[in-house]
């Protein structure tokens, strides 16, 4: 046992620093409350500070911080999209991420792994060459390769699929990663509490005031607090945040399950995606298998999980890997996925003015953390989108401009 | 496992049934304006509570109506579009 251990076990105080103040009473006044402690509001609140100097923000957390679809998600970063739109913006998050352990200075074990999303068909193989095109056009590192170069990164993999469904080939995309999603709440959230950002957990936000069509403040259950600037970046919670202030949105809830199995020896260096087979999988660097598949069927507003998902999950995954029969299940979860039916997000400035909206991340919400919250605070503070998310602007709906991204949804929603 | 009652069959497991979205009502296309038309065709009550939705029985292709409950996934009720007064 390390002797730096040994004699903090020992000690009678334990003053190890804490990541961000304890704060219990809000002040009577900010420049801009987010309402949200997940990635993406402790990303918007650490970027406003330091990109944009306004430090005198609130982050207000119904929970605690990162413990909602930031905790939940299968910790998958990609940028291997449909559309130039979003290949761009979720190529600029991965630039980000990339670089994000050092500017943090907190080890988010990211950690490039590639990744192959696989064709079962012909179709999706035209999916995949398509995919790849936009993505090298835009500067992209993604190729289509054929079943040998699949069976050279994961000889594990039963190519035929038990039988069922042949592998053609699959899209290759480079930059693949997998972060420690928990580390990227924290490590904002004490980046942001340094410049002054103030952050208050078990705080939840009841009712917001607007008056003449502006933002005047926010009811919360540690009492009201004025501001003319609100950024809801809540995810599930998202359709009830906007029924405060009476805007329409197209999000409907959906649970996304996942689950992992006990710890192995590292065997999967890579990710695997199947649309087809409804399966992503990982290993974590603990070694468990990471695993998701697609959305529950049915609108829920809960983060119930369900037998009928595991059973599912895991006859595909033994389709892939036979080998796995004996390995057990430990964890299963669900988060509340915000669906738009265009598989975009939804980012910017709202008919309420001073009311900003980071919502719709529906299952590809964790990638987009740090763009989100670098975008969002330039949005903030300007009171003006930047060009990077101009497509996925609300008023795209009325303006019939949909994004398009279905094709490049990491399983078949 | 989770059972719904199907207004023609009876009470059927789950995965025999389709989810239709929630029961909305549509504008006149002539008369309404295009800001309320978009709203329709878009825009989603995407809060939770008791809603009337369209579930499809996919066995006998029956479509029907069920009063559901979306924070808690309780079903109060189910009937065929239109005889709703008579259950």
């Amino acid at each position: 046992m390390p002797y730096r251990l040994l004699k903090f076990a020992l000690k009678k105080e334990h003053d190890e620093p804490r990541f961000f103040r304890a704060l219990e009473t809000p002040k009577k006044s900010y420049d801009a409350v987010i309402i949200g402690g997940g990635g993406h509001g402790l990303a918007a609140a650490y970027y406003l500070a330091k990109d944009h100097g306004i430090t005198n923000v609130a982050v207000l957390e119904r929970g605690y911080i990162g413990g909602g679809n930031t905790g939940r998600n299968t910790t998958i970063v990609r940028s291997n999209y449909l559309t130039p739109e979003g290949v761009n913006f979720y190529d600029a998050s991965v630039k980000i991420y990339e670089g994000l352990s050092e500017e943090l200075d907190l080890n988010l074990f990211y950690s490039t792994r590639g990744h192959f999303t696989l064709a079962h068909t012909e179709s999706a193989m035209r999916t995949m060459r398509w995919r790849a095109e936009v993505n090298k056009h835009v500067g992209v590192e993604s190729y289509v390769v054929g079943p040998d170069e699949i069976a050279k990164a994961c000889p594990q993999l039963d190519l035929s699929c038990s039988g069922k469904a042949p592998i053609l080939g699959a899209l290759f995309h480079a930059p693949g990663s997998v972060a420690r999603h928990d580390a990227v709440a924290w490590g904002y959230a004490r980046g942001a509490d340094r410049l002054g950002v103030e952050i208050f957990q078990n705080t939840e936000v009841t009712g917001i005031d607007v008056q003449g069509g502006k933002v005047a403040g926010v009811q919360t259950s540690r009492g009201y607090i004025a501001t003319n600037r609100v950024l809801s970046a809540v995810a599930g919670f998202t359709p009830r945040v906007c029924k405060m202030v009476d805007v329409k949105t197209p999000i409907v809830i959906h649970p996304l399950q996942a689950c992992v199995t006990e710890p192995m020896k590292p065997w999967l260096d890579t990710i695997l995606v199947s649309g087809s087979l409804h399966v992503y999988v990982s290993q974590s660097s603990r070694g468990e298998l990471v695993m998701g598949s697609s959305l529950d069927p049915y609108e829920v507003h809960s983060t119930r999980s369900s037998l009928d998902f595991v059973e599912g999950l895991t006859s595909h995954m033994l389709d892939m890997f036979p080998f796995l029969s004996n390995i057990k299940v430990v964890r299963q979860w669900a988060g509340m996925a915000d669906m738009t039916p265009d598989f975009a997000p939804i980012m910017g400035k709202t008919p309420v003015d001073g009311f900003y909206l980071d919502a719709g991340w529906g299952t590809w919400g964790f990638k987009a953390t740090p763009i989100s919250g670098k975008t969002m605070a330039e949005t903030i503070a300007r009171d003006k989108a930047p060009e990077l998310i101009h497509s996925f602007r609300l008023s795209r709906f009325e303006d019939y401009e949909l994004t398009g991204e279905k094709g490049a949804a990491s399983v078949g929603h | 496992m989770k059972l719904i009652n199907c207004p023609i069959n009876g009470v059927r497991p789950v995965s025999e049934f389709v989810f239709g979205g929630e029961l909305r009502e549509m504008p006149d296309p002539d008369q309404c304006s295009d800001a309320d038309w978009a709203t329709y065709v878009h825009h989603r009550n995407g809060a939770p509570g008791l809603k009337k939705e369209w579930w499809y029985h996919a066995p006998s292709g029956t479509w029907f109506i069920a009063e559901r409950n979306t924070m808690t996934e309780e079903i109060v009720r189910t009937y065929l579009f239109g005889q709703e007064e008579e259950k």
